[in-house]
């Protein structure tokens, strides 16, 4: 029986091992900020780098295009 | 004619900010942008890869309008002057060594994903910038930067030049902002739980009654383990509600606190005494879960509006810095340096600091901060500004009189309203009842203890002791933290922000409201512009428009949005007369704008009396080809609800309403509120923080709702003061609430959904009471067993947390909040 001692001991240290995990997280500031990490996760880095708006772009043509389609009207 | 209307729903929003373009001559790479502002910042992010802060969100930019006029480079830069005294950045910084430095801004422009994007990836707009964090709760900025590659003010300036100004304001300064959070909380909460977690398994074979084929040394080592565990959280985690005890008993009463202290002290010393002689498995599992489920009620009960400030007073209003010219040397000065007879230069829409004479010809003051009136008074040389007013338009030039602390506004705060804490100003109903019921507990267990003592000394410890724990009043603890906790949640999402929990409480014990008129129960920007005198036809509306287009001062906007015209007529000749008018000429027609004596003589006026609910020097006059049309009269507009709420709030609270103005309006007001209602004008900030005084003297609960910095006393001195914003993030006094304009009409829901809570506060104590009675009746007889204590305590407190928070849901909803 004196085995259970040895397991109750194992299964504290678990459980303590759990107890500063959380409380490293707290110290770290995880729980400072329950909002923005949400956020900041779903930027993209790769394909959010390096964009740049040119002339050329599809958005651009529709503007003019349109300008053209009122001048006419008028 | 139609074309450009069309044209201008269709295409021209800004691509940065959103905004519809007036003008569509703004274009950067086929965009088109409402200001020379956006258009920069859109080309800084164009030049440095980062544009993709334009998809995340659409339009997420801040916009430039307002600074245009003063985008300039140079007035940026000597306004950031002051950023390179190393007096300043020491106390701005909040960590440097020799390389590195970090510091925390306070950025109220943060609103979506795009923000937080663009402010985590400075460092790709300069190198300096090491790392850059945002929190979006408190909308802050912590920057980490290398201080010899970049200056903090040069800093500042890129996140000026983004669209991104930091709000730096004295108080900063003074104080450093404070690090706001509940670590500590955190940290209780986590040993209490663990500890709860492991003394329940330990203590299973007692729930089982197993204990008797557990052998002794099981049965020791077990209990001694639940010592341990529960001396840190008896010690640790519980440990505020001992401190808060002793502080009480200090200052002669009792709360709350000390029953629960002294039933967890109880529950500790006979939980040890019963391990260590063996006679009992003690009360280690009761005892850590209560603390655990207290701490949970804390947690809730302590949800607080990070990004809002509660306690602002007029220093973080003012600006640090102020342009000061010395022998025709600009240079700035920290505003606490200010001394009477400096001469300060102040820009468009900076705040004057300190009482001070006009130089300049004329001014804009817009007092808007002060009186919640936002229409600019124009000044003249020789006259006093007093501090808190803002210049609108060009740079004006202005000697203080008084330094920053002796000003006329400022003055308000070295009343004693100001230096008098808030705490023990208000007794929370679940003291009052702690007391009664503290005494109560400690003659029944007193009793109890003489009534065994003739059985066994034994016996009459254990009943005593039995009473104080199942008495600990749990439930009672735990009612306030979740309906008070509930309630602010409920009113925060209907755009009520209060300070903290206890404001629900004595906001339902109000039985005064006193309303400030400008700007809290008018509407602030804007203001309904009516033409009075002979019609106008559509070619006079044009030629008026077309002049006011070329003046700056800000009631020539208000005239060029009311009038209808799509088309411009080019103006000659064009003047601006300051402090008196404007005039042009359009197809060889002479205008002229402006007040009664630049128009038209006096006989003329003559013609047009007096009207209620209007402002005599807010007429502007016409004369076109030099006959007089009339006047344009800028009325106010009241917030659209007051009727619901003053026909509400008449029945069950007396109101009145307090006014800077002269009674002009009192016709107008009088058809809203009942004849009941006082009406105070001509109020200065300090009257009001009397008026409220002596209601209070006469045994009133005083509820003040305000919004100007001239409300401050009085929202301070008020039992409940009520800060009305059009924007919660934005500039609001001192206060205990601030309510979103848009949620005004709430108002009266809001009161009584305060008075619903208590009585569901009431209730709920009720239910824990009878629970305790049941327990003491059972103590009393002095068998208790760890069983039924930890299946009662928990029990309770489980129904009250569940009859508070669903009841209070369920009755928002009846009235409309949810």
């Amino acid at each position: 029986m004196s085995v259970i001692l040895v397991l109750i001991g194992f299964s504290l240290l678990i459980a303590a091992s759990f107890l500063f995990a959380f409380i490293w997280a707290v110290k770290t500031g995880q729980y400072d900020d329950s909002y923005t990490p949400s956020v900041r996760i779903l930027f993209d880095n790769k394909t959010i780098n390096n964009k740049t708006i040119n002339n050329k772009t599809i958005n651009n043509k529709t503007i003019n295009s349109k300008n053209i389609n009122e001048n006419e009207k008028v | 004619m139609q074309f450009s209307e069309v044209y201008l729903k269709e295409v021209a929003n800004c691509y940065h900010c959103g905004e519809a373009c007036d003008r569509v001559d703004i274009t950067a790479e086929g965009r088109h942008f409402c200001c020379l502002g956006c258009k920069t910042v859109f080309e800084i992010l164009n030049e440095n890869n980062l544009c993709a802060y334009y998809e995340i969100d659409k339009s997420p930019g801040i916009s430039q309008k307002k600074l245009d006029s003063e985008k300039l480079e140079s007035a940026v830069k000597s306004r950031c002057s002051y950023l390179d005294d190393n007096q300043i950045i020491n106390s701005l910084v909040s960590f440097s060594d020799g390389n590195i430095s970090v510091v925390n801004f306070n950025i109220p422009q943060i609103h979506c994903s795009s923000c937080i994007w663009l402010l985590e990836n400075l460092h790709k707009l300069n190198c300096g910038i090491i790392h850059s964090e945002v929190n979006f709760l408190q909308k802050s900025l912590t920057v980490k930067f290398n201080h010899n590659e970049i200056s903090l003010r040069r800093l500042v300036e890129l996140l000026v030049s983004v669209g991104y100004e930091p709000q730096i304001s004295l108080s900063d300064i003074e104080n450093k902002i404070k690090y706001r959070s509940n670590r500590n909380l955190y940290y209780k909460i986590g040993i209490a739980g663990f500890c709860f977690g492991n003394v329940m398994l330990l203590s299973f074979p007692e729930y089982l009654s197993l204990e008797t084929h557990l052998e002794s040394l099981y049965k020791q080592f077990f209990g001694l383990l639940n010592i341990v565990l529960g001396i840190p959280v008896l010690f640790y985690s519980a440990s505020d509600y001992f401190k808060s005890a002793y502080n009480g008993v200090k200052q002669k009463t009792i709360n709350i606190d000390f029953p629960i202290s002294l039933g967890l002290a109880v529950l500790f010393v006979r939980s040890v005494f019963e391990i260590l002689t063996g006679t009992g498995a003690g009360f280690i599992d009761s005892m850590t879960g209560l603390i655990f489920f207290l701490l949970l009620g804390k947690l809730f009960q302590s949800k607080t509006y990070d990004a809002l400030n509660f306690e602002r007073n007029y220093k973080s209003y003012f600006p640090i810095s102020v342009t000061i010219v010395n022998k025709g040397i600009e240079s700035s000065i920290p505003v606490s340096k200010l001394k009477q007879g400096d001469r300060v230069i102040i820009r468009n829409n900076e705040l004057v600091p300190a009482d001070a004479i006009l130089f300049s010809s004329s001014a804009n003051i817009d007092y808007s901060f002060v009186t919640g009136e936002s229409i600019p008074v124009q000044k003249v040389a020789g006259e006093i500004i007093y501090a808190g007013g803002k210049q609108i338009g060009g740079a004006v030039e202005m000697e203080v009189i008084r330094t920053v602390s002796q000003s006329y506004l400022t003055q308000l705060w070295n009343k004693d309203t100001f230096i008098k804490k808030d705490e023990n100003r208000f007794n929370s109903l679940v003291n009052v009842v702690g007391k009664y019921f503290t005494v109560i507990i400690l003659l029944i267990a007193a009793s109890a203890f003489v009534y065994w003592y003739p059985v066994s000394l034994r016996t009459a410890i254990n009943a005593f002791t039995a009473v104080l724990i199942i008495a600990c009043p749990c439930g009672i603890a735990l009612t306030n933290p979740f309906a008070l906790g509930n309630a602010i949640r409920i009113l925060g999402k209907n755009k009520l922000y209060l300070k903290n929990a206890s404001v629900v409480e004595r906001m339902s014990k109000i039985d005064t409201i006193v309303f400030d008129k400008t700007g809290t129960i008018t509407q602030t920007g804007d203001a309904n512009i009516t033409f009075n005198g002979s019609v106008l036809n559509s070619y006079e509306q044009k030629l008026v428009k077309s002049l006011v287009r070329n003046s700056t001062h800000p009631l020539s906007g208000r005239i060029y949005d009311a009038l209808e015209s799509n088309e411009i007529l080019e103006i000659k000749d064009f003047t601006e007369h300051a402090g008196r008018g404007i005039e042009g000429s359009a197809d060889k027609v002479k205008i002229r704008l402006g007040s009664a004596l630049f128009c038209a003589d006096n006989n003329k006026i003559l013609n047009y009396p007096d009207k209620a609910g209007e402002k005599p020097d807010t007429r502007i006059f016409l004369t076109i080809a030099g006959s007089i049309k009339g006047y344009f009269s800028i009325n106010n507009i009241y917030r659209s609800g007051l009727e619901e709420i003053t026909s509400a709030l008449n029945e069950n609270y007396s109101l009145a309403v307090l006014s800077g103005d002269s009674s002009g309006e009192k016709e107008n007001l009088t058809k809203y509120f009942n004849e009941n209602t006082k009406f105070k004008f001509n109020q200065s900030p300090l009257d009001k923080l009397k008026f409220i005084e002596s209601s209070q003297l006469n045994g009133r609960k005083v509820l003040m709702v305000g919004d100007g910095l001239n409300d401050a006393g009085a929202l301070k001195q008020s039992d409940v003061g009520i800060a009305i914003s059009e924007d919660a993030a934005s500039f609001s006094p001192a206060c205990d609430g601030i309510l979103e304009a848009s949620s005004f009409g709430k108002l009266a829901r809001f009161m009584r959904f305060s008075k619903t809570t208590k009585k569901i506060i009431i209730s709920s104590f009720v239910i824990s009471i009878i629970y305790n009675v049941i327990g003491v009746t059972l103590a009393f007889q002095s068998e208790i067993s760890p069983l039924l204590a930890a299946i009662l305590m928990p029990l309770s407190s489980v129904t009250v947390v569940l009859f508070t928070v669903s009841s209070t849901n369920l009755m928002a909803k009846k009235r409309g909040l949810v």
